[in-house]
């Protein structure tokens, strides 16, 4: 059954992306308010997924690489569909949309054994500690999408020249603002998973801080952040600099969510190697 | 029957004539009121722009039919006949659908994707539904052609892309700010081309603007036209920080706003985006304001760059609309062809049900005890009669009109049943239809 799901959640990716490329080669309205319908179809069958294996695991279904993969492509999804519904910036589903797909297919060419109920995962530090920064680093992608965008967009009205989709993209102005209002949401998150997670570990492991890796890379990326922020507010950085710092900083996010699993040992990867 | 198109427009007319047609254009009394003197024309609808002056009739007398409409144009321009008829193009059935389709599309404009046009067609046709001029042709030629703009619309990007340089100023704008509502924008000398692009943006929806000049009347007379305040000259570069476009169209000599004079304001307005449309002569802002960060300097000549891509842009989407256009007019035709069989056909039905009624009358006459029931089984026995013997020449004649013989068939079915074609009642052309 959860397997069935996730199947019909990928093919549901699938089917939005290519709704969403057909909006960005063809401007066909049509097109992406199908994509809308098909991926908010998928999210919903990728959410009973993920519960259901929470449910028979007996703790939030995020302890291996594929489950924290799959359960990121869905908190993805949430947040793009949230967006376009506040913000209206279609443009965006064609970059989150496919990334989400190779998110939830990559958790599936290597599908997980599930780990044994283990009452380090049952506190609801833990719960906290996930699912505000899966939604924070949810957030920072799609920062990360529409910096990317504001640079191709700024570079063509710099250069004087009409870029290739420039019609479809959205003005300078509002990209800038989607990136202000990720990172003001995103950032307090943030902020609130790492201090669940040292809370939970000075009562696990009676220290806040042991000097392992991922504590060690997520306070660097907390860091870019701080900065990001401050130099938003207080200093008025707006623009290109903004947009390459979100770029930086979500670089900083996918060291810390990828690369530290897969080549330190420390807390995180107590789970996720076996 | 024929449909026939008789106009002048920006192309063929030159510009003394011109000037009459839009004259024309102004006129209050519609020429729809001469149609009553008119014999040989029936249908007819009357078309003037500043740029074209045009009459869309049907008739069945070609000749005569041009030949009235040429005299109510030469009566409208005021103009000796023979110099209006060097320039008036005459177009018949096909030609003239298909001119009809481009002129809505706009692909007949003088600003090729100008979005006016459409809506002037509506207008005209509207005053011709309103003077009762129009019937079953050009209602549904009418129909047909506002479809054909609205895909031509749809499926190319012909109207896209600003062809004017005060226009690109504003495309641009919303390029950087998205929503123009709520923006500021500065006229920095007042410039005619500066009013203009004011103009647009005021249309966008920009409600605060300030304007600069270095003479205090004209500055005057334009805040009061726009709604705007005035800011002396020499504070001109403090108020930078309050606004977010500029129009700069001073006559000043040397560039009067420097890089480094921007900068530190920049810091003061936090790096808000900040937008120079620099359309004066010299140019008023120096080039390297552009480097800095979050401003966007565009000259005329950047301006002038723009509007010729999006016309090479329109070019190219012309052709597209062109091949829409065309299948489009194929369809029309082959409707318009059926036309000619329908009155034939209808003069059929006509003549079998009025040998039906006569003969029932008579044979129910010398039937006085027949209950209801039976006198209503007669009638419908006689009634599928006729439907079934009339069914395969009627099939018949509707295959043929597509094909060039049909006068021939039309002809021997009208010889054959001895019908009089006159007698056709044209508003019953619609139940045929498809």
């Amino acid at each position: 059954m959860e397997h069935l799901l996730l199947v019909l959640a990928a093919c549901c990716y699938c089917v939005g992306s290519v709704g969403c490329f057909i909006f960005l080669l063809r401007n066909a309205q049509n097109a992406h308010r199908a994509a809308v319908a098909v991926l908010l179809a998928g999210w919903l069958a990728h959410g009973a997924a993920v519960a259901l294996r929470s449910f028979a695991a007996g703790h939030l279904a995020v302890t291996t690489i594929p489950e924290a993969l799959s359960f990121f492509a869905w908190v993805l999804i949430g947040t793009y569909l949230i967006i376009q519904n506040r913000l209206r910036l279609r443009i965006l589903g064609t970059f989150v949309a496919p990334l989400a797909a190779a998110f939830l297919f990559a958790s599936a060419v290597r599908p997980s054994h599930m780990i044994p109920a283990s009452p380090l995962l049952k506190s609801v530090w833990v719960w906290i500690h996930i699912s505000t920064l899966f939604a924070a680093n949810a957030l920072f992608a799609v920062a990360f999408a529409a910096a990317w965008l504001y640079l191709y967009q700024e570079r063509n009205i710099k250069k004087k020249k009409r870029g290739a989709f420039s019609d479809r993209l959205p003005a300078l102005e509002r990209l800038d603002r989607v990136n202000h209002v990720c990172l003001l949401t995103g950032f307090p998150l943030m902020t609130v998973g790492l201090l669940a997670g040292f809370l939970y570990a000075s009562a696990v492991w009676k220290s806040p801080w042991t000097w392992d890796p991922k504590e060690i890379f997520a306070s660097i990326t907390w860091l870019i952040y701080a900065v990001l922020l401050h130099e938003r507010l207080a200093v008025g950085w707006r623009g290109r600099k903004a947009a390459w710092l979100a770029i930086f900083g979500f670089s900083a996010i996918l060291v810390t969510f990828l690369g530290v699993n897969l080549f330190f040992k420390g807390h995180h990867s107590l789970f996720s190697s076996q | 029957m024929d449909i026939y198109l008789v106009g002048m427009n920006h192309k063929t007319a030159p510009v003394e004539i011109r000037e009459r047609i839009a004259q024309v254009c102004r006129m209050t009394a519609s020429p729809l009121e001469h149609r009553p003197h008119c014999r040989a024309v029936e249908e007819m609808l009357f078309l003037s722009t500043c740029n074209r002056v045009e009459f869309l009739f049907t008739t069945r007398n070609g000749s005569e039919g041009v030949e009235e409409i040429t005299g109510i144009m030469t009566g409208l321009v005021g103009l000796p006949r023979e110099m209006v008829l060097k320039h008036l193009y005459v177009y018949k059935n096909l030609e003239a659908v298909r001119h009809l389709f481009r002129v809505a599309s706009s692909l007949d404009s003088m600003v090729v994707g100008e979005p006016q046009i459409l809506g002037q067609i509506k207008e005209a046709y509207r005053e011709a539904t309103h003077y009762r001029t129009v019937g079953v042709v050009l209602n549904r030629l009418l129909h047909k052609t506002f479809s054909v703009a609205k895909r031509v619309r749809t499926e190319t990007n012909i109207g896209c892309h600003a062809v004017s340089v005060s226009y690109a100023a504003v495309e641009l704008a919303k390029k950087i700010f998205g929503d123009l509502k709520g923006k500021r924008v500065m006229l920095l000398g007042a410039g005619e081309m500066a009013e203009l692009a004011a103009a647009h943006f005021r249309a966008q929806g920009v409600r605060e603007m300030v304007v600069v000049n270095r003479t205090l009347e004209r500055a005057v007379e334009l805040a009061r036209r726009f709604h705007a305040q005035t800011i002396p000259f020499t504070h001109f570069q403090d108020a930078l920080v309050d606004v977010d476009i500029v129009l700069c169209s001073t006559a000043a000599a040397q560039p009067i706003l420097h890089a480094d004079e921007l900068k530190p304001r920049m810091r003061r307005r936090k790096n808000r985006p900040l937008f120079f449309i620099d359309i004066a002569m010299p140019r008023n802002v120096d080039p390297k304001v552009h480097d800095l960060d979050n401003v966007y300097l565009y000259d005329i000549d950047d301006l002038k760059g723009v509007v010729d891509v999006n016309l090479a842009e329109r070019r190219y989407e012309a052709e597209k609309a062109q091949h829409i256009i065309d299948t489009e007019t194929m369809q029309f035709q082959q409707w318009l062809q059926t036309l000619d069989v329908v009155p034939t056909i209808i003069a059929l039905r006509r003549k079998a049900e009025e040998i039906r009624q006569t003969e029932l009358r008579k044979t129910l006459s010398q039937l006085p005890g027949l209950g209801d029931k039976e006198k209503e089984a007669i009638g419908v026995l006689t009634e599928s009669i006729i439907k079934k013997l009339l069914h395969d020449p009627i099939i018949f004649l509707k295959k043929k009109s597509v094909r060039d013989s049909k006068n021939l068939y039309v002809s021997l079915t009208q010889q054959l049943f001895n019908l009089d074609r006159e007698d056709a009642p044209a508003s019953s052309l619609d139940c045929t239809d498809g």
